[in-house]
Order: C-alpha cells, then sequence, then structure tokens
C-alpha cells in the first residue's frame, strides 16, 4: 500500500476525559474507496474516535491526516465538514421541522456562508440533485413530509441522504441500523454498498449480522486501541476479541 | 406565520393606524368618533413596543437566543433619537444655552461632551439609531457566539448586559442626563412635537416601520438562511457537521434584530417624550419576552398581537389597580407556558389545522 491510496491516517491519536483515556494512542490507516467496520464494546472509544475525526474533540496528542497532508486536528467542525467528511449520528439527526426535501437542500454541496444563504435560490440542478438522492434514500414520495413525522428508518435513511447530498469523499456512520426492523438493515447494507461505490465509508456497528453483511474490513476497538483487523471471520475468530466480547 | 397571516397583520396595523389618524385630525374635539390624541400616542407606543417584540421573536424564535436584554438595543435607539431632540431644544430650554442641554447647564459643564456632535443633524442622529445598537450587538454576538455560549448563560449575559447598561445611563458623568435622562422635547425634524398632526404622523410613521420590518423578517426567516437558522436553533452540531458557521448566522440574526429593536426605541422616545435610564431595567426586556410569548414564539405576527394586548392590559390595570400589575405579568406567564405554549397564534392555528411547520418544539434541544 502505497502512501498515495491513503486516505485517512490515524496516527498515535490520544484523548483523556478527566483522567478518562477514551482512546489510548490509536492508529488506523484507511484506503481511498476502502469501506471499513469499526467494532468494539461499550466504552472502546469508537464514538470518539468519529469526534476525533471530525473536530468535536481536539486530541491530548497525535495527529490525523485526511488525504496527502492536512492534519485535521487543527480544523473545526465545519472547516473539516467543507473538505468533504460527512457524518451520521448514532441518533438519527435530521432537522425535524423541514421537509425532507429542505433537510437535503440545505445539505446539498455548496457556499455556506449567510451572505450566499440569505439571497439563494433553488436552482433546477439543485433540484435534480434533490431528485436523485431521494430515489437512492428511497424517499422520493415523502418529500413534502415534515422530516419530524417520519418513522426511525425514514430519518437514518434521510440522514445517509443528507450525507450523500454533501458530496463527501469519506462518511462516517455510527449505528446506523440501530433500532431497524429486519428489512430495513438489510436495505441499509446494500444502500451503504451503493455508496461505497463512488466514496469511502466508516461504519461504527453493534449489530455483528450487519457487519457480517456488509462483508468488509473489520477494525476491533477495546479500550481505546486497536485490539484486531482483519476479515469478520478472523476477528471473530481472534481468542482477544472473544475474550473482550464474552468476558473473562 | 402564513402569507395569509402577515397580508391581514399588514393590512390591520395600517388600516388602524390610519383610521385613528384621520378620526383624530379630520373630526373636532366632542364629536362622538374623534379620536384623543393621548391615545394616538399610545397607539402609537404600542407599536414601537411591536418592532421591539418582533425583534425579540426573530432572535428568539427563529434562533433559539432567548436575549432578556433585548429593551437595551431598544433605548439606545431611544437615547440617540433623544439627543437628537435635546440638540433640537435649543434656546428654548431653562437656560436658554444654545449648546448645551439643560442637564449639562446645572451640571455646571462647560462644553458639550465630544459625543454629543453631529447629534444636531438629524440625518446623523438616524444613523447613530441604527449603528449604536448595531455595534453594540455586533461586538457583544461576536464574543458569546464565537464562544459556543447558549442558553440559559446566554440569557444571563445578556441580562448582565442590560442592566450594566442601566447603572452606567444611571451615573450623571456619562453625560446622559443621569437618573432624570432626557426630556422637555420641542421639535423633531423643525416640526413642532406637541401638535396633533406631528403625533398622527408619528404613529403612521411607527406602523409604516413596523410593516417593513415585518416583512424584512419574513423574508429572513423564510429565505435559505432562514432554514438554516431554524436548523441551528434545533440541532446547532449538527449544522456544523454539515459545514455551516452557526455563529455567523446568530451573529447576522442578532445585530438585524438589534436594529430593529433601536428603530423601535426612535419611534419611542418622541412619542412618549422622554428616555431615562429605567428603559434599561432588566423586567422590560423579559417583559418583551412574554409579549412574544403570549403571541405566540416563532411566529412574528404574534409578537405583534402579544406586544399590543399585553401592553393594552396593562395600560387598563395599571390605571385601575396599580399594584396589581407585576403579579398580573407573571401569572401571565406561567399560564401561557403552562396552557398555551405556542402562544395565542398557536392556539388559532391549531384549531384551524396542524400547527405551523416553523414553530419551536417545545421540548429543549440536544
Amino acid at each position: 500500500m502505497s502512501l498515495r491510496d491513503t486516505l485517512l491516517y490515524v496516527d498515535g491519536v490520544t484523548v483523556t476525559f478527566d483522567g478518562f483515556r477514551a482512546l489510548n494512542a490509536l492508529s488506523l490507516v484507511l484506503e481511498k474507496g476502502e469501506m471499513r467496520a469499526v467494532i468494539g464494546p461499550n466504552g472502546a472509544g469508537k464514538t470518539t474516535m468519529m469526534d476525533v475525526i471530525t473536530g468535536k474533540t481536539r486530541p491530548d496528542s497525535g495527529q490525523v491526516v485526511f488525504g496527502a497532508d492536512t492534519d485535521l486536528t487543527r480544523l473545526d467542525e465545519p472547516d473539516i465538514a467543507a473538505l468533504g467528511i460527512g457524518r451520521k449520528f448514532q441518533k438519527p439527526t435530521v432537522f425535524e421541522p423541514h421537509s425532507v426535501w429542505d433537510n437535503l437542500l440545505l445539505a446539498l454541496a455548496g457556499d455556506r456562508r449567510p451572505r450566499f444563504t440569505l439571497w439563494a435560490r433553488e436552482t433546477a440542478e439543485e433540484r435534480d440533485q434533490i431528485s436523485g438522492i431521494l430515489q437512492t434514500i428511497r424517499l422520493a414520495e415523502h418529500r413534502h413530509r415534515r422530516a419530524g413525522d417520519l418513522s426511525h428508518g425514514q430519518k437514518q435513511w434521510l440522514e445517509i441522504g443528507m450525507l450523500l447530498a454533501q458530496k463527501p469523499q469519506l462518511l462516517l456512520v455510527d449505528e446506523p441500523v440501530a433500532g431497524m426492523t429486519d428489512a430495513e438493515t438489510e436495505q441499509t447494507a446494500e444502500l451503504l454498498r451503493e455508496i461505497n461505490r463512488t466514496r469511502s465509508v466508516v461504519v461504527v456497528e453493534h449489530d455483528m449480522a450487519f457487519v457480517r453483511a456488509l462483508g468488509v474490513k473489520v477494525t476491533v476497538l477495546h479500550e481505546g486501541s486497536v485490539l484486531s483487523e482483519g476479515s469478520i471471520d478472523h476477528v471473530s475468530d481472534d481468542p482477544r476479541v472473544v475474550e473482550v466480547y464474552l468476558g473473562r | 406565520m402564513s402569507r395569509l397571516s402577515i397580508s391581514v397583520t399588514l393590512a390591520l396595523v395600517l388600516g388602524i393606524a390610519l383610521v385613528m389618524a384621520v378620526l383624530n385630525l379630520a373630526l373636532p374635539e366632542g364629536a362622538a368618533l374623534h379620536v384623543p390624541t393621548y391615545a394616538v400616542s399610545l397607539a402609537g407606543k404600542y407599536l414601537s413596543y411591536a418592532m421591539l417584540a418582533v425583534a425579540v421573536d426573530l432572535v428568539w424564535g427563529f434562533a433559539g437566543i432567548l436575549s432578556l436584554g433585548h429593551a437595551a438595543f431598544f433605548a439606545l435607539g431611544g437615547y440617540a433619537m433623544g439627543m437628537y431632540l435635546m440638540r433640537q431644544i435649543g434656546t428654548r430650554g431653562v437656560y436658554g444655552n444654545a449648546l448645551l442641554p439643560d442637564f449639562m447647564v446645572f451640571l455646571n459643564w462647560k462644553s458639550l461632551p465630544w459625543y454629543w456632535h453631529g447629534f444636531d443633524n438629524a440625518g446623523f442622529a438616524i444613523l447613530m439609531v441604527l449603528v449604536v445598537p448595531g455595534l453594540l450587538a455586533l461586538v457583544f454576538g461576536w464574543l458569546a457566539f464565537r464562544s459556543r455560549v447558549t442558553g440559559v448563560y446566554l440569557s444571563i449575559i445578556t441580562q448582565a448586559l442590560t442592566y450594566a447598561l442601566l447603572l452606567a445611563f444611571f451615573r450623571n458623568d456619562m453625560g446622559f442626563g443621569g437618573n432624570n435622562g432626557l426630556t422637555d422635547f420641542k421639535d423633531m425634524f423643525a416640526i413642532p412635537l406637541h401638535a396633533d398632526a406631528t403625533r398622527s404622523g408619528l404613529m403612521v410613521a411607527t406602523a409604516v416601520l413596523l410593516c417593513a420590518e415585518l416583512l424584512v423578517a419574513r423574508y429572513v426567516v423564510t429565505s435559505r438562511f432562514g432554514k438554516v437558522l431554524i436548523a441551528v436553533r434545533d440541532t446547532e452540531s449538527r449544522t456544523r457537521f454539515l459545514g455551516y458557521r452557526p455563529e455567523a448566522y446568530k451573529l447576522f440574526v442578532f445585530v438585524l434584530s438589534a436594529v430593529m429593536a433601536g428603530i423601535g426605541g426612535a419611534l419611542y422616545v418622541p412619542q412618549v417624550g422622554i428616555i431615562n435610564p429605567g428603559e434599561f431595567s432588566p423586567a422590560n426586556s423579559i417583559e418583551a419576552v412574554i409579549w412574544v410569548a403570549v403571541g405566540g414564539r416563532g411566529t412574528l405576527v404574534g409578537a405583534v398581537l402579544g406586544a399590543v394586548l399585553v401592553n393594552f392590559g396593562k395600560t387598563i390595570l395599571t390605571g385601575a389597580l396599580p399594584e396589581l400589575w407585576l403579579f398580573a405579568l407573571g401569572a401571565l406567564f406561567i399560564l401561557v407556558t403552562l396552557l398555551l405554549p405556542g402562544g395565542i397564534l398557536g392556539l388559532l392555528s391549531r384549531r384551524r389545522a396542524r400547527p405551523a411547520p416553523t414553530t419551536p418544539a417545545t421540548e429543549p434541544a440536544e
């Protein structure tokens, strides 16, 4: 693997909260176009890792390099979003008072400054992009509904749609199938694979069946560092992983 | 905040203002339909309060900034206008000093403080009505929003801001008339202020500017900017991960709102004939928030309705039972919060259909 193919390089990142080490010299390499599943027991540092990559939390030490040479630890959330890193939260967070359409409109890549949005008019190009995303996330017939009125699974999809609208190079997806029905889980796996054709994806998930269905390289986190890495079969055979998951 | 409710409000505000002005000026005193001049000025006062209410609703209803110090911007606009009106008095003051207002002569000041220069010019004074509140909001908002101060902490520091200004303006050394403030005005734009036509003109001008304010506010909140603003109100952190800078959005709307409040204050002062530090009192700002809550937060139109209704009630109650007013206001706030979370407008739209999609959620955002 050459450096050129690396999209994200998390290098020895440590984060402490009041003496608790949420991340402990965590290192991780993600290639361009890769989809990676990150698993681990509660408190393993999965969400903190996302917080560091997206600029919400600043690490005590270590670097996060995006692309060729951008150090993400020096940037804040809007800057990192503008670079092309999108994030989907564990709890679906859509803009509830707005329609599905407006949620996607606000997420579309474009000028984010007040001086632009104050005068912005919806363009035909924007309408085409939104219609396309509505097809992908299977919400075309719900476009005029208030986002707050959608079902849990539909909100998750809308949020994934908002990520797509941002046109990110890298998507960070936190527990996308939590609380979904089996059918919805299956459709979500399909959706993520479709997205992965053009973008890199990191999925944090508890649901092992879902991770297996994705069929990608798995990183197991434990106490803030990488415990094991490899195919799902490889990591589930790893005695250290079994111990962490099943207890001593 | 539908197109219909805005149109109805504009028509009502302008229509009632014009009818009152005509009935005041065209009919002789004593005629059955004659509207007395004090009622015209009272209506003008309500309308300038309504301008403050719309400004409060813009930041509270649409950006989630619960400002408990918005009356400070109203008072600053009022003081800028008051300074102009003081200079217009000229030699007609008690001491007959052409340059110095009475209170400065009384304090034995020999020359006009530097910050009073220019206020003899109406254009400069009007500019200051916009610039002074806007600038204060810009500095205050820039510091507060970039430090991500939100929620109750922001409310507390806005309250502290207006209280600090209250104490400062009470001091005689500040050069704004101390405790007594600025009063005894004679002319405005070289027209006698106490003439009936001036009173009616000011009231109608307030109505027109209130309508302009409503239209500007409506444009802002229905634009894409406004959609981002509502998103910031409900889920600020999410907007950051989408690449928006909430602080920039809040700062713009906070400054705009402060300027609007300042214009309201500038129209208030000539109609009530006085501006004193009491206008900075924290209770005034809280009262403005109650007007908005009563009318319906996040609706703009509700702010106008709430300001006029509550102040009408205040006029009646403080005339009949003055000691009861604060209790009545407190009770009103509690009742509205418990029984009418959407205010009067929320009640109306619930009856007609579902609540407007842009009204804020009753539960606090994360």
